[in-house]
Parts: structure tokens; C-alpha cells; sequence
């Protein structure tokens, strides 16, 4: 027991140091004091309840993506069939109930439409796309496996991700969180961001753009029904003083993807805010040849199934360039620049949890849990050291070690100090001293059951040991579960707890006991006061 | 200096006596307290139920107009909302439960939440938004099967544990106490209709962190008096380790309490409800350590054998054959 070689007692110290070290930067930046630049600089992250911020959760529909990609498929059966050699002819199509089922003329050419289907439906993965069945030997029904639509939407979330990483980059905020979370959500985190509204109107457009060319204008009754033959019916975006819609070309136009680049800036006559935009080699082409072919035609504008203008083409336009006008406002015309930029985003995502927290709050909040921290902490010591004196004091002192060394852990593995964090905090700081309550709790027995004062504290650390790593064994349990399925605030807290269980146990047993042992040894007292 | 003794040496009360009478306490309380959540039932935040919550700080009067607050919203067609006091008299936090099929479709929840911000923005010039929290009904279902989950599998986690590092007894007893902490956890949110969050459901995990922390304390002793007095009868070996623990158990709880007061009274009003759990769960949890966990052993028959390592076959034919039988 008072043998405390040196190697141990250096790595104890070591340990206690350099995990107190850690936490300055910490401290330094809690206290908005200047860290040496020169410095590393491992700081605890804090939440957004504790920074201010926006949480932002979005989510994908499924069943969007699934219906996307039947539009898309039934788009690349009707051209494979009408590219055969020779054409096969195919009609009654229909995409009811997730399936997409068409009706082949000509029963004879079973083979080769299964042929020509084969090869775009199941393109070249190792998974199969979708099942095919021929029902009565004409009518072709083609359903999505579950693995299809597995991969379907992961790549649909996958690219959202990408787009979504963009257009917040686009922002200019300070280290925004962009994480997938499940199968169809991603979450987004931006602390310090003031205005959550413009970060929702930014994620919650897809963004799609389309140039198309308009056949004439629609009637109400037209847009009511939504389609007329031949071409398309699209509505007007609200608010453009235009009550109907117009009806384009089904075929043909020019999509956002061939943007290089969109930037918002104002129309030189009228000096109204515009979006500016500069196609690829490939879109600029498209726009030159549509523009020289129908002149003096209207062309739409259609982002997301509305128009947002339809000017009249006066002149061909080789440039490549184009601006979008219509009714923006410096900053809707700023956020439509940074959706065209990103791309459109593969699905639709919606918000299906919000939550901000405004900058003077979490100061406030943070103000207010360190007050309560401290003064916790010094009544928790008084007691300790009125209680059980010198054995208090170690106590203390471990208590404090305890403090900085679960700041500084948490800081160096880049964890986040949250609300509900706090309180682990203070939780941590009563139960912190629990194993030296029970260590000395045992000695004070040892001691009156005669047992000799080295052999009493020996003892004491010993039974004691073993209720304490069962109680940190349990907690620790319980802190991993609540960090797995505890979302948000609740993982701040079970974090804090988990770290908290480590660094208490460390500072409480092994470093008092090495305290313990060398005043032993250095005094040698007969009698001790506990 | 003369040091303080919370507890005097060797107390010697009988705990156990009373094991009857506060078993049926206990069994009662039980019961009382789910027969409040499932009449009156939790008082769910916005976490659990879905819709909004904003708080804000009127910047320019001593106090929040809380009646005018509740008309705003209420004439905006949201029947019923909350508005309470937060922490400072002018600072004020405001519930809206969305109607089922706003809340069920993600755009129209978003609206409604845009709308009553606006509303309330355009209203009183010194409105400051410190916050809001919008989670949709999905999202909220979700929270609740995730949080029970959370609740259930941590207790018979632990309870595992429990019984793996000691005897079945021992898992079943602690379950039960933790049982009896989580009930009366609840039952008190339900009977005062207190604001049920997921930081609550953290609450109850910290409790049931500490109340077995405090059956451990006193589970280690009982096994070690089992090992020492194999002839003591065993309500007489728990009222013992009972009492050789109370020092260690007053002494944990009062520095727990020291180090959470401060928080109740001082800290942060939204961390006020999560605190306030801790606190009822410190007594709740010292509680049921001692009547629930330990009683269950009389009955279910703990016997100091179990603490005696059985001869296997091997052992007994080493034995015979280094001829001590």
C-alpha cells in the first residue's frame, strides 16, 4: 500500500496533467479570453443550446423517390422501344401503384421488347433493379425491388447531402454540421446562425430549372386540369400578377444542369435584383440554337413546376449567358443563385424538426451553469473536508482535478458541452466524491474494529474497490445506453456522464491513494483523525 | 479539529422491521403513480408531442404580457396554447400543439410555426426570439419510442449486470427498485402535470444511475456479511448491512444534493425541470435501495450458500485424492 514506485507515481501525475492541461484552451474560450495563436488549440465544442445556433432536421419521402424514378423509367422504355430496330410499338401505358405496366401491340415481339427492357432496367450493378412480368403474353408490368429502392434512395440522399453542403457553403456561415441521419434524414446544425428562416427557404426548394418553350398561354380551367394535349401545363409562381399559366413543349428545353455558375446581381435597365446565369459549353449551345430558332417566341422559366417569367427571346443569345428576373428581392434572388449553384437537389426534403436558440440565451444559460458549477463544487468540498479533514481535503483536490480533467478529455475528443450537459457536470461533481466517501466511510470501520492505521486505510481502499467499479460498471451501462438511443440534448448529457464515470474514478481512487501513501509514509502516524 | 459525523457509529436500527408495512407503501405508490399517468397522463412537451414551442424576452417591460400572448395565438385559430413564465418575469415560453393534420403534414406544421412567430414578432416591438423548437408528429412518435426503449433496455441492462456480478436475487431486487424510482419519477410528472421533455427521460436515467449506485453499496455488503455470518438470519444480516452503510449513503446524498441545489436555484430555468427530477429521484432512489431491493431478498430467499463457490466434480476427485475426505 505505501509503496508507490516512481514509474507509477509519474504516469498518475502525467495522466492528471496533461488531461488538466487540455482543458485551458477551454477555459481560456469560455471566459472570451485571447489563446496564444502559437498554441494547439483543442477546445470543447458547445452546443447549440449553449452557442445559439439552428438544428435543423430535414427528411426525404421515399415514396418521392420512388415515384421519380418510375417517371424516369417509363421515359427510357418509351425511347428504347421507339430506338429498336424496328420499332416496337407499345401503348397503354400506365405508372398506378408503383408499378409501371404497358401493353405491347404486337405479341410477337414478346422476346425482343424483354430483350431491350433487360438492358435499361437493370443497368449494370450487381443488384437487381426491378422484376419483370408478362402477364397474358402482352401486357408488360415491371415492379421495384426493395433493394432497387434501397439504392435508389440512398443515392438520392447521398447527392442531397452534397447539395445541401453547398448551398449552406453558400451561406457563409461558421462550421456548419451536415450529417445523414438513418436511411432519409439529414440533419443540419449551424451555431451562431441568426435567422433559421433563410436557411429553411434555402434547403426546402429542390431547385429543379427548366427552360422551356411556350406554346401560348393557358387558361384557368387548362391549369385547373393540368394537362392539355401535346404539352404541358405550368403554373405561375404567386404573386407575378399573371393569374393562369402557360402550356409548353413536353419535349425539348434546357434543365439547371448545364449551369456553370448563377450569381445575383441587378438588371441594368429596370435596376431590379436578378439572377444571373452562365451555362456549359453544352447548355449555352442548346440556348443559342433555341434562341435563334424562335426568335420573338416566349420561352418560360419554370423552377420547380412554376414559372417564375416568361420573356420574349429579341435576339439570339451565343454567349451563353442569361439572367432570370421576376419580382425577387435582393435576398430571394441571393438564395436562388446559391439553389442554382448547388444544383438541384435529387428529392424533396422537408423540415421535420426545428429548433434555435438565440446567442444572448445560451451566454445567459452558460453564465448561470458555471455560477451554479462553482458554488456546487465549494459546498460539496466544505462538506468533504469538515467531514473526513486531510482524507477531505485529497478528496477535494481530486474533485478539482476531476473537473479539469473531464474538461480537458471532452475538449481533446472534440465532444459538445451541451445544456442538459451542465447538469451531468454537477452530477458528476456529487457522485464524483462518492468513491471517497466510501473509501473513507471503510477506513473510519476498519479503524474501530482495531485495526492498525496502515492497515486500516489498505483495507478501506480495498473493500471499497469492489462497490465501486460495480456502481461505475452500471452507470457506465446505463450512460451508453442513453447516448445510443437518446437523441439531441440527451447524448450531450450521457456524454458528459460516461467521461465523468472515467475521470472521477481515476482522480478519486488511484490519485488519493497515492496522496494517501506518501503522507503515510513520510509521517507515519499511529493515530489518525477520520 | 473535531470532525463531523452525519451518521453515530454503530446505529442499529431496524429498517427491516417495517418491511410490511413499507413494501405496501411502496407497492401502492407503484400503483398510484401509473394510475396517474394513465388518467391524468404526462404532460408532454413538444419533444414528445409534437408542435412548437417559442420563448422569448420582452426586452422593454418588467413583465411578459402573458393573457394578451395567449389571445394572439389563440385568435390565430391554435386552441389551448401554454404560455408560462421562463426564468425572468419577462421572459415567457409559449406551447402550440398543432392541430392532428397540420401536424401530420410537414409543410403546413412549418407554416403554422412561421405564422405564429410572425404573429407575435409583428405585435409587440420588444418581442426578442431567444428560441424555438418545432418538431413534427413523426419525429415526436419517434422520440417517445426511442426514449421508452432507452428506459427499458437500461434497467434490464443493468439488471443483467447485477445478476451476473451477483445472484439472480440480487438482478430481480434491483429491478424493482429501479422500477419503483421510475414509476414514482413519472407518477410525480403526471400528478403535477410538470413538462415532460426528453431532457426528463435524461432525469430518469440519472436516477436510475444513482439509485443503483446506492442498492450496489449496499448489495456489496449484504454479500460480504453472507460470506462472514453464514448463521445470522438474513433480516437481521440486511438491517446489519443497512446500518454499516447509512454513514456512506447520508453522506453521498447530502453532497449530491449540495452540488444540485445550487442548479435548482441558480442555474439555468431550462435545465429547472431535469434538476428537479435528479432531486426527487436522490430521496426516491435511497428509498427504494433499502425497502424495495433489500426485502426482495428475504422473500425470494437469498441464503449465504450463494456466496460459496460450489465444488465442482474435479475438485471433489482432487480431494479424494490427496485423501482429505
Amino acid at each position: 500500500m505505501l509503496e508507490f514506485p516512481t514509474w507509477r507515481k509519474a504516469f498518475l501525475w502525467g495522466v492528471a496533467i496533461v488531461g488538466m492541461l487540455l482543458s485551458l484552451p477551454s477555459l481560456f474560450s469560455l471566459a472570451n479570453l485571447d489563446w496564444p495563436e502559437q498554441l494547439p488549440e483543442p477546445t470543447i465544442n458547445l452546443g447549440l443550446d449553449l452557442a445559439g445556433g439552428s438544428h435543423i432536421l430535414l427528411e426525404a419521402d421515399r415514396a418521392d423517390v420512388a415515384a421519380t424514378r418510375l417517371e424516369d423509367l417509363e421515359e427510357s422504355v418509351r425511347n428504347a422501344m421507339r430506338r429498336a430496330e424496328p420499332r416496337i410499338r407499345i401503348g397503354d401505358v400506365s405508372t398506378a401503384d408503383g408499378q409501371l405496366s404497358f401493353l405491347l401491340d404486337d405479341v410477337t415481339e414478346v422476346d425482343r421488347a424483354r430483350a431491350e427492357l433487360e438492358t435499361i432496367m437493370n443497368g449494370t450493378g450487381p443488384v437487381r433493379e426491378w422484376d419483370l412480368q408478362v402477364v397474358d403474353g402482352q401486357r408488360f408490368v415491371l415492379t421495384p425491388t426493395q433493394a432497387g429502392l434501397d439504392n435508389a434512395v440512398d443515392a438520392a440522399m447521398e447527392g442531397a447531402l452534397r447539395t445541401v453542403g453547398i448551398r449552406i457553403d453558400g451561406l457563409g456561415t461558421r462550421e456548419p454540421t451536415i450529417l445523414r441521419q438513418g436511411d432519409t434524414r439529414i440533419v443540419v446544425q449551424v451555431p451562431g446562425l441568426q435567422d433559421p428562416e433563410q436557411l429553411k427557404e434555402l434547403l426546402g426548394k429542390t431547385a429543379k430549372l427548366e427552360f422551356k418553350l411556350v406554346e401560348r398561354q393557358a387558361s384557368a380551367e387548362e391549369v385547373q386540369r393540368g394537362f392539355v394535349a401535346g404539352g404541358e401545363v405550368v403554373p405561375y409562381a404567386e404573386g407575378e400578377g399573371f393569374p393562369n399559366g402557360v402550356v409548353v413543349q413536353r419535349i425539348g428545353g434546357i434543365d439547371g444542369e448545364t449551369l456553370t455558375s448563377a450569381q445575383q446581381s441587378f438588371d441594368p435597365r429596370t435596376n431590379e435584383p436578378v439572377v444571373s446565369i452562365t451555362f456549359n459549353p453544352d447548355g449555352g449551345r442548346r440556348f443559342a440554337r433555341m434562341t435563334t430558332q424562335y426568335t420573338g417566341r416566349q420561352f418560360a422559366i419554370i423552377l420547380d413546376g412554376e414559372v417564375i417569367s416568361a420573356p420574349r427571346m429579341q435576339e439570339p443569345i451565343q454567349n451563353g449567358q442569361s439572367q432570370i428576373s421576376g419580382s425577387f428581392t435582393v435576398e430571394s434572388a441571393n438564395n436562388l443563385a446559391i439553389q442554382l449553384r448547388s444544383g438541384a437537389l435529387p428529392v424533396d426534403l422537408s423540415v421535420v424538426e426545428e429548433r434555435t436558440v438565440g446567442p444572448d440565451l445560451g451566454a445567459d444559460s452558460i453564465k448561470q451553469g458555471m455560477f451554479a458549477i462553482l458554488i456546487g463544487t465549494l459546498l460539496v468540498m466544505g462538506l468533504m473536508i469538515v467531514t473526513y479533514g486531510r482524507f477531505g481535503i485529497y478528496a477535494t483536490v481530486a474533485l478539482v482535478i476531476n473537473v479539469f480533467m473531464l474538461l480537458g478529455i471532452m475538449a481533446a475528443l472534440n465532444m459538445t458541452l451541451t445544456l442538459p450537459g451542465l447538469a451531468g457536470f454537477v452530477l458528476t461533481i456529487g457522485a464524483a466524491v462518492d468513491a471517497n466517501v466510501l473509501i473513507n466511510e471503510r477506513i473510519r470501520e476498519e479503524r474501530k474494529r482495531g485495526r492498525r492505521v496502515v492497515a486500516a486505510v489498505e483495507n478501506g481502499y480495498k473493500e471499497a474497490s469492489r462497490a465501486i467499479y460495480d456502481a461505475n460498471v452500471t452507470n457506465f451501462i446505463a450512460g451508453v445506453l442513453l447516448f445510443n438511443f437518446g437523441s439531441g440534448p440527451i447524448k450531450g448529457f450521457a456524454v458528459v456522464l460516461v467521461v465523468g464515470l472515467f475521470t472521477s474514478v481515476f482522480t478519486a481512487v488511484p490519485l488519493t491513494r497515492m496522496w494517501v501513501a506518501g503522507w503515510l509514509r513520510k509521517t507515519r502516524p499511529t493515530d489518525i483523525n477520520l | 479539529m473535531k470532525l463531523l459525523k452525519l451518521v453515530p457509529d454503530d446505529t442499529n436500527i431496524k429498517f427491516l422491521k417495517w418491511r410490511f408495512p413499507f413494501f405496501i407503501v411502496s407497492i401502492l405508490l407503484i400503483a398510484g403513480s401509473w394510475a396517474m399517468v394513465f388518467t391524468k397522463g404526462l404532460n408532454y412537451g413538444v419533444d414528445f408531442a409534437g408542435g412548437l414551442e417559442v420563448r422569448a424576452t420582452f426586452t422593454e417591460r418588467a413583465e411578459a404580457p402573458v393573457a394578451e400572448l395567449r389571445e394572439d395565438v389563440e385568435n390565430l385559430g391554435y386552441q389551448s396554447p401554454v404560455v408560462q413564465r421562463f426564468g425572468e418575469d419577462n421572459q415567457v415560453s409559449i406551447r402550440v400543439r398543432l392541430p392532428d393534420e397540420v401536424a401530420a403534414d410537414n409543410e403546413a406544421a412549418q407554416a403554422a410555426a412561421n405564422e405564429v412567430v410572425a404573429e407575435l414578432q409583428g405585435n409587440y416591438p420588444d418581442f426578442r426570439l431567444d428560441g424555438n423548437d418545432n418538431v413534427s408528429g413523426k419525429v415526436s412518435g419517434e422520440f417517445r419510442e426511442d426514449a421508452i426503449f432507452a428506459l427499458v433496455a437500461a434497467m434490464l441492462a443493468v439488471a443483467l449486470y447485477i445478476w451476473i456480478r451477483f445472484e439472480w436475487q440480487f438482478g430481480v431486487g434491483a429491478l424493482f427498485a429501479l422500477f419503483h424510482d421510475v414509476s414514482l419519477a413519472l407518477g410525480m410528472f403526471a400528478l403535477f402535470q410538470m413538462e415532460f421533455s426528453l431532457q426528463i427521460i435524461a432525469a430518469i436515467l440519472a436516477i436510475i444511475g444513482y439509485s443503483l449506485n446506492d442498492t450496489i453499496v449496499v448489495y456489496d455488503r449484504i454479500r460480504e456479511n453472507l460470506k462472514k455470518y453464514r448463521k445470522m438470519p438474513l433480516p437481521e444480516l440486511l438491517d446489519l448491512s443497512v446500518n454499516e452503510t447509512l454513514a456512506r449513503t447520508v453522506m453521498t446524498s447530502l453532497t449530491l444534493l449540495l452540488a444540485l441545489l445550487p442548479l435548482l436555484f441558480v442555474g439555468p430555468a431550462s435545465l429547472f425541470g431535469l434538476t428537479a427530477a435528479i432531486t426527487l429521484g436522490l430521496f426516491v432512489g435511497t428509498y427504494s435501495s433499502v425497502y424495495m431491493a433489500a426485502p426482495l431478498l428475504v422473500w425470494m430467499g437469498v441464503t449465504s450458500d450463494s456466496f460459496v463457490p460450489e465444488e465442482t466434480v474435479a475438485d471433489r476427485q482432487e480431494k479424494v485424492a490427496r485423501g482429505e475426505v
